[in-house]
């Protein structure tokens, strides 16, 4: 009698199990996978490896919804392919890497405005690419709003890769070398817009930059002594320059005016986006992670030096006008009151913001 | 003997029966018809015809239309009890295109059985889709296909939800005599951001007349969508001083003008 009730529970639960499979409907969207995680299919094993984000300790949580877009080692494998890849551009001499350089925590050294093809210059500096999970808007006037839209923006822009962005997923599509990629990164070959940028935006979210001497001071970890003059100039910081420059992602995500006069282009920022008076001439506060290797500095790339940054704020450079940031506003003269030893020692802490494990991390690198 | 027949009979029976349990979900209580929308985009009295035809606005400004594209979302069909049925949402956004013939007349399958006396429709795509995962936005939402105009901006993220473009000698001759009208923006992204809110509804009613959805037919509804009054009503634009309108606050007048280009027009049960 047990035995039969048993043999009941299981039929009942095989029966129960059969319905919820039945009853699974696909969500729609996204094609399906040809043969599913883990399984076989025409020889061809489908089984991506999960990646984790790295989480560094110092870091708040990160706004990149990765549920949407879980990391795998094959997604970041194809997305750098397309991150390297020059057919991007009209004219197959421009892929992303050649503004965004690893040795420039892939910023454009050297470079005061962007660079296109034809060499066509741009209105503003490249931002550099670094913790980008931690980032709800990109550019400098933020409007671009979720990272996997943010390389439709460069690839059709006509000063930079100047190709209609259907034409380069187009481009994609018709390259056979692409197909094994995606079949890995997905399970089928079929080059969708999502799966093309989210692939991008998987290799652009492992560039995480937590490993400055700074951050294993941050963390007391081994190599992360600062000499009194670099931990001065921390303490210079927190005072002067967090406010803006905040959490270990030195930058708040705001839009500010820092009081640069405003450029020859007559660049607007952040009021280009919003058409919002109180938003001219603001732009995002950059990160200041591996400052040393981002220059020139601004939208605009104006400064070459840190030197002359730091003058800007405590040389009389700032502009007051109705939108100059108010912590700019605190003393008699719109500014920070820096002595030149506080400038030094700023400078000095800045450096050790400097990331070796980003700048030549081989897995970011094009080779 | 009977035991080891019986296993395999309750397990197959759970499996028949579990298939028809999902029959009966898919298939709803109400019976459920088919309707077309036919979208005719005229100018004035006279039908729209791309680059050839000349039109004039309420000013006096001559022009001619090289494009002239809009999205349709969130559709409700007005039942005659005054209730709505409300078009699921991933089946509900379309893209009208001059150019393309075929863009301009919707299928709505799954409409419930009955009278409807209107319909309503959101003219661009609500910030919900806007802001929604990249792999939920496929067919006229997708950014990377050349299977329909480019309408998105991806400077600041967004679809343009209409496109009027055309000559008139009454745009600069600096930019050739074109003159450009892209309305766009959903109002808005995160923490608070803050942008121009383009987004309006367009309700029609069907006056005397009701549309029949039933099992075995599929009428079509014709909704006639006047280039003209964009330019004109309620509040007259004048291209000499609008030569080029993209994301801007005037945008704002542009899209409260696009609403009246909309007016039924008739309804074959039989078309």
């Amino acid at each position: 009698m047990h035995h039969w009730l048993r043999n009941l529970g299981l039929g009942l639960s095989a029966g129960l199990f059969a319905l919820a499979v039945a009853c699974q409907s696909s969500p729609g969207g996204e094609p399906d996978p040809v043969v599913g995680p883990g399984e076989t299919g025409g020889g061809i094993t489908y089984k991506p490896t999960p990646v984790a984000l790295r989480q560094p300790a110092n870091f708040p949580a990160p706004v990149y919804d990765l549920a949407n877009n879980p990391l795998t080692a094959e997604g970041i494998a194809l997305g750098k392919t397309l991150f390297y890849d020059s057919r991007l551009s009209r004219d197959s001499t421009v892929n992303c890497g050649f503004c965004h350089q690893q040795f420039a925590a892939f910023a454009h050294s050297d470079h005061a405005l962007s660079h296109g093809v034809d060499s066509r210059i741009g209105p503003r500096n490249v931002p550099g690419l670094q913790n980008l999970a931690w980032s709800r808007e990109f550019f400098w006037d933020g409007g671009v709003i979720n990272l996997d839209e943010l390389p439709m923006a460069p690839i059709a822009n006509p000063l930079e890769m100047d190709l209609k962005f259907a034409d380069a997923v187009d481009r994609v599509r018709r390259t056979p070398s692409y197909a094994p990629l995606f079949k890995a990164a997905y399970g089928s070959d079929t080059v969708t817009t999502a799966r093309f940028l989210k692939a991008i935006s998987q290799f652009m979210l492992t560039m995480v930059s937590a490993d400055s001497r700074y951050d294993k001071y941050a963390r007391n970890e081994a190599g992360g002594e600062l000499s009194p003059d670099e931990l001065a100039g921390l303490n210079v910081f927190r005072q002067q320059c967090s406010a803006c420059h905040a959490t270990d992602l030195f930058t708040d995500h705001s839009y500010r005016n820092n009081g640069l006069p405003v450029s020859v282009s007559g660049d607007q920022g952040r009021f280009i986006i919003t058409q919002q008076p109180a938003d001219r001439l603001k732009f995002k506060v950059p990160s200041l992670r591996n400052v040393e290797r981002t220059f020139p500095y601004m939208h605009d790339g104006r400064f070459l030096t840190l030197e002359q940054v730091l003058n800007h704020y405590a040389g009389g450079g700032v502009v007051d006008s109705p939108t100059l940031d108010p912590l700019l506003k605190k003393g008699a003269k719109p500014g920070i009151a820096l002595t030149d030893t506080e400038k030094k020692q700023v400078i000095a802490f800045l450096k050790t913001l400097t990331d070796n494990t980003l700048l030549t991390n081989r897995a970011l690198s094009p080779y | 003997m009977w035991r080891s027949i019986l296993i395999p009979l309750v397990v197959a029976a759970l499996c028949i029966g579990g298939f028809l349990a999902c029959q009966s979900v898919d298939v709803p209580a109400t019976q459920t018809g088919s309707l077309l929308i036919n979208f005719d985009n005229v100018a004035g009295p006279q039908n729209l015809v791309l680059n050839s035809s000349t039109y004039q606005n309420s000013s006096g400004e001559s022009f001619t239309v090289s494009k002239f594209n809009y999205f349709v979302s969130n559709i409700r069909l007005r039942r005659a009890d005054g209730s709505d049925y409300v078009v699921p949402q991933d089946n509900s956004y379309f893209l009208i295109e001059e150019e393309r013939p075929t863009s301009q007349t919707l299928t709505l399958g799954n409409v419930p059985t009955g009278s409807y006396t209107g319909i309503s429709f959101v003219l661009g795509v609500d910030s919900l889709r806007s802001l929604a995962d990249i792999s939920l936005r496929t067919g006229v939402l997708d950014p990377g296909t050349t299977d329909h105009d480019a309408m998105y901006w991806d400077w600041n993220t967004g679809y343009i939800f209409l496109k009027l473009e055309g000559r008139s000698p009454a745009a600069p001759a600096a930019q050739n005599n074109q003159f450009l009208f892209h309305v766009g923006g959903f109002g808005g992204g995160y923490n608070g951001k803050k942008t121009i809110n383009n987004l309006r509804t367009v309700s029609l009613t069907f006056g005397t007349d009701q549309l029949q959805v039933q099992t075995n037919s599929t009428p079509m509804l014709a909704v006639r969508t006047d280039a003209l009054k964009l330019l004109d009503s309620p509040t007259p634009i004048r291209i000499a001083q609008h030569p080029a309108v993209m994301f801007e606050p005037f945008s704002a007048t542009v899209a409260s003008n696009a609403p009246g280009m909309f007016s039924y027009h008739r309804i074959q049960q039989q078309p």
